[in-house]
């Protein structure tokens, strides 16, 4: 390690992010607590890093977002074959086991613990924190006409129920995950 | 590695300019590196100042924000407000500590 002498302080360049206009769009189109959270993390971690996000909850995604099941997400292992128990990697868990009556409660019981001992917050305070952090919330106008669903249902941090034109229109320039 | 001075002391720093050894920061550098990035610093970027620096020299790391949050009873809209764009690693920064390790 060579030892140089710098009077003016180097300075890490924070504003870039917000300078450059970078933008995330991020489409949640799972309702299942194991895919629910990958869309909340990265939006979560993008916003903390001055990017512009949205995220457009569609299909089963709009379980994440509406009250009556946003806190009760569940997680199946069935045509999981990667499922084990923590920490034990190399004891697989067949499946289909994941369909024998109280597997998917358990399943999830476990999954939350896990979360919550990494002090990840659960869903509906996460929606609260990217909401508070300036994350964008939208969602699918043709699931909530499949669902019958109105604003009135969803999570009060959702800016619209818009198509995905809409949508479309306002992520331009966006990079785009679809989960 | 680089040596440069901030507020009058000899302190070395990486790349980013993050220094690199927590035990060289002292409260009067904090104004001049939140100056560096902008900032001007009232008795709310103070109170997590030195929960950082506390919850650093307990833990063995630098706190996320969700844990700044958790911990100090600060909403994160407020986090925002006080170390606007990256809050995470503009505390960080300010209060001489790496950046945060921790995805939430």
């Amino acid at each position: 390690m060579t030892a140089t002498t710098d009077t003016a302080p180097v300075v890490p360049s924070f504003d870039d992010a917000e300078g450059s206009g970078r933008k995330l769009a991020i489409i949640c189109s799972k309702g299942n607590l194991d895919m629910a959270y990958p869309g909340l993390i990265l939006a979560n971690a993008a916003v903390g890093e001055g990017v512009e996000t949205h995220l457009f909850f569609t299909f089963w995604g709009f379980d994440v977002i509406t009250r009556k099941t946003m806190g009760d997400l569940k997680f199946s292992f069935v045509g999981n074959t990667a499922m084990h128990p923590p920490g034990h990697s190399a004891m697989g868990i067949h499946h289909m086991l994941g369909a024998l009556p109280g597997a998917t409660a358990a399943a999830t019981s476990m999954l939350k613990k896990q979360i919550a001992e990494l002090d990840v917050p659960d869903v509906p305070e996460f929606l609260e924190i990217l909401s508070a952090s300036g994350v964008h919330m939208w969602a699918c106008r043709m699931s909530a006409d499949m669902n019958h669903v109105t604003e009135e249902d969803l999570f009060e941090g959702v800016e619209g129920i818009i198509s995905a034109s809409d949508f479309i229109e306002i992520t331009e320039g966006a990079q785009l995950l679809f989960i | 590695m680089t040596t440069t001075t901030i507020a009058g002391h000899q302190v070395e720093v990486n790349d980013e300019g993050f220094l690199t050894s927590p035990q060289e920061w002292s409260e009067d550098l904090a104004p001049e590196l939140a100056r560096l990035i902008g900032l001007e610093l009232t008795e709310e970027h103070w109170k997590l100042i030195r929960f950082l620096r506390e919850d650093y020299a307990s833990q063995g790391e630098t706190a996320t924000l969700r844990r700044v949050s958790t911990q100090t009873g600060t909403p994160v809209k407020s986090l925002f407000a006080l170390f606007p764009g990256k809050p995470a690693k503009k505390m960080a920064y300010v209060s001489g500590l790496p950046k945060p390790k921790g995805c939430v």
